[in-house]
């Protein structure tokens, strides 16, 4: 990475000039709290006795004689305080933000696990809470957004674009260029204008780091691949970064491909998309050919962003890591298939990842083992695919 | 002197903003010729882009509504040409983010970014751009076809600006666009405008010959005149939109009138620059 947060060519700080100093300061508080060993402290305790790390590697013994080739282990970040890998994030900009005195959180949400997450670390921290939520998200997610508000956070619902996510982030970013003085954008994923891809690749890296100290342990050598979804991709760059250097190990991240990569009722972006500028960084982005973003779609509301954060344009573009489509199909029947060999309902995001691992784990060697991010757990989506299955649930 | 530079000579400018292509094509060049009739110094034409994140809702809805009805980057080329045809001296500018203008081909394959867009404004007679969410810390990327087409990149300088303020204004080219508040686009009741004499001073002790003009939440001739007479001209753009919007494709007499008493107000500013 070279100046202004760059991953190659990707990245940057295209951003309002209003922001410009914000970001400035939070980079040098980030770069301080980090070299500070209260900081780091702190949200190690945090992560340990509140979020319940370390997460466990989980050897899933059915799944792998059902399968017949590599040794499966799933990396539980569903069994993280608010069922998903996003508190370890939050948990470090929430403490980021009071460290820079700052005493109100704002943040997008898609699903709802970023905002509940961000909800959740506000009310523990004592500082206040506005989620950004675009008004088809709080429709599909109604019950998410009654758990912020039992969290005591404001939940506003962005009428503006498509309704969806990046909706959300356009309206996110408006507020925090309005009110910035005594407010942290707690952004969500490994996008946005620099710092924000280093700083939420840093904290989500916890969970590579165990899982490497974990799989180590247990198998006594690397594995083979390992697989995590992708929308922002924040839990993939987690899942990623201390095996970035082992060059034995594919990193694989499993995009949302909805009705198929060759329909237009998809969100792969690495599968679909173009070089762009938006957001605050250049990556890759679902566009059309005069780089207005188009709406994207996927049955997980998690994974329906219209572009992919820099770092892993910058891994995929180089091939260190590779990007492969699951369309809605895959991901539903994975998600049923864990329930039935496992007894884990995951998250319909991390069902992506799992879909691939069914297709490629079969022709894989018996020595060899694969870990798979489950990165949320499934009671959200639990009404969705019964929908998706033709039973009418409502939450 | 360049065009833009032009529009701010011995007086304090006007500058309004329309977006192209709502509610269609053919009614923008109308407005931005009743605009420059009215006495408008420079026009913002405002290319539509699917995120406008600098902006506040009414901006947003237009920006909506002419995507919707059509509008392409290509079909703001032809709304600038259309005017240059009857009007080859008022000063243009096109606002809009930075992905159109990055990924904007025109006749070519698109390997070099930038290029064709900057080669389109140059044979138009585009004589500005001014782009939100291209901070001066990336220009560099941009700024060796702003320079090869003789367009000039327009900075912003906002209330958090501070120490930021001389870098932008050292190297400032046409305007500097002095952000007058927070937040986004959109009318505002009131302004701080000891804030924005003193950001403006700070661009004039750095840059004494560029002129700053004053945008964001604009809206009637008394804060036009106040803003002009504590800088070199106002911008306005949401109240435009709004008539226009109200009004429709028969929105030209509306704006002729609303420019003209703007313009009348921002000259009424004591203070001028010579």
């Amino acid at each position: 990475m070279n100046k202004k947060g760059r991953f190659g060519i990707y990245g940057g700080q295209y951003i309002t000039e209003t922001l410009m100093n914000t970001l400035g300061e939070l980079e040098t508080a980030y770069e301080e709290a980090m070299k500070d060993p209260v900081f780091s402290g702190e949200l190690a305790r945090l992560l340990a006795e509140y979020a319940n790390r370390p997460s466990l590697l989980y050897y899933a013994e059915k799944m792998t004689k059902d399968l017949g080739g590599a040794k499966v282990y799933l990396k539980r970040e569903d069994l993280n305080h608010t069922g998903a890998h996003k508190i370890n994030n939050v948990l470090g900009q929430a403490l980021l933000a009071k460290r820079m005195g700052k005493t109100r959180l704002i943040a997008e949400t898609g699903a709802g696990q970023h905002g509940v997450a961000t909800a959740t670390a506000a009310a523990l921290l004592g500082l206040d809470c506005d989620v950004y939520m675009g008004r088809l998200d709080t429709e599909r997610q109604a019950l998410n957004v009654y758990r912020m508000e039992l969290l005591g956070a404001r939940v506003h619902p962005v009428d503006s674009g498509t309704g969806t996510l990046k909706d959300a982030v356009n309206e996110a970013m408006r507020e925090w260029s309005s009110r910035c003085s005594d407010t942290h954008y707690c952004l969500g994923s490994v996008m946005g204008p620099h710092p924000f891809p280093t700083i939420v690749r840093d904290f989500q890296a916890v969970i590579s780091k165990e899982a490497r100290e974990q799989i180590l342990r247990l198998e006594g050598k690397l594995p083979r691949a390992v697989l995590a979804c992708v929308g922002g991709g924040s839990n993939a760059i987690g899942m990623f970064y201390h095996f970035i250097p082992d060059s034995e190990v594919m990193l694989i991240g499993c995009e949302a491909a909805g009705y198929g990569v060759d329909t237009d009722r998809t969100a792969a972006t690495m599968a679909t998309g173009s070089l762009g500028i938006f957001h605050g960084m250049k990556s890759i982005f679902c566009q059309n050919e005069e780089g207005q973003i188009a709406p994207v779609y996927s049955i997980s509301a998690g994974l329906d962003y219209p572009g992919i954060g820099p770092e892993h344009a910058w891994l995929g573009s180089t091939g260190r890591a590779s990007y492969v489509p699951v369309t809605d199909e895959e991901a539903v029947s994975a998600f049923e298939y864990l329930a039935r060999t496992e007894g884990i309902i995951c998250a319909i995001e991390s069902a992506h990842a799992l879909a691939h691992a069914l297709k490629i784990v079969p022709k894989m060697d018996r020595e060899d083992s694969v870990i798979i991010c489950l990165s949320g757990r499934g009671d959200k989506d639990v009404a969705a695919i019964a929908r998706y299955r033709g039973r009418e649930i409502h939450e | 002197m360049s065009k833009v530079k032009n529009a701010f000579a011995k007086k304090k400018a006007f500058i309004p903003f329309i977006t192209a292509g709502d509610p269609d094509a053919a009614s923008t060049v109308r407005f931005v010729l009743a605009a420059a009739r009215a006495g408008a110094d420079l026009i913002e034409i405002g290319i539509p882009f699917s995120d406008p994140t600098a902006e506040g809702p009414v901006i947003q809805e237009a920006d909506t509504r002419a995507l919707s009805a059509g509008m392409t980057v290509r079909g703001a080329f032809e709304v600038a040409e259309a005017v240059r045809a009857e009007n080859p001296e008022i000063p243009l500018a096109f606002m809009t983010y930075l992905n159109p203008v990055f990924k904007y081909r025109g006749d070519t394959d698109g390997s070099i970014p930038y290029e064709p867009f900057l080669s389109e404004c140059s044979r138009l007679g585009i004589d500005a751009l001014i782009i939100p969410d291209l901070p001066f810390e990336e220009q560099e990327e941009i700024l060796p076809y702003t320079e090869k087409y003789g367009v000039d990149l327009v900075s912003m300088v906002s209330p958090t600006s501070d120490e930021r303020i001389r870098r932008i204004a050292e190297s400032a080219k046409g305007f500097i666009y002095v952000v007058s508040s927070m937040g986004v686009t959109g009318v505002r009741s009131s302004f701080q405008y000891e804030a924005i004499s003193r950001m403006i001073s700070l661009i004039r002790e750095t840059n004494p010959e560029i002129p700053c003009a004053v945008g964001f939440g604009i809206s009637t001739p008394e804060q036009a005149e106040k803003m002009a007479a504590v800088s070199d001209g106002a911008i306005v753009g949401s109240a435009i939109i709004r008539l226009i919007h109200s009004h429709g494709e028969d929105a030209e007499q509306a704006v002729f009138e609303y420019v003209s008493g703007m313009k009348a107000a921002v000259m009424r500013a004591e203070g001028s620059r010579e």
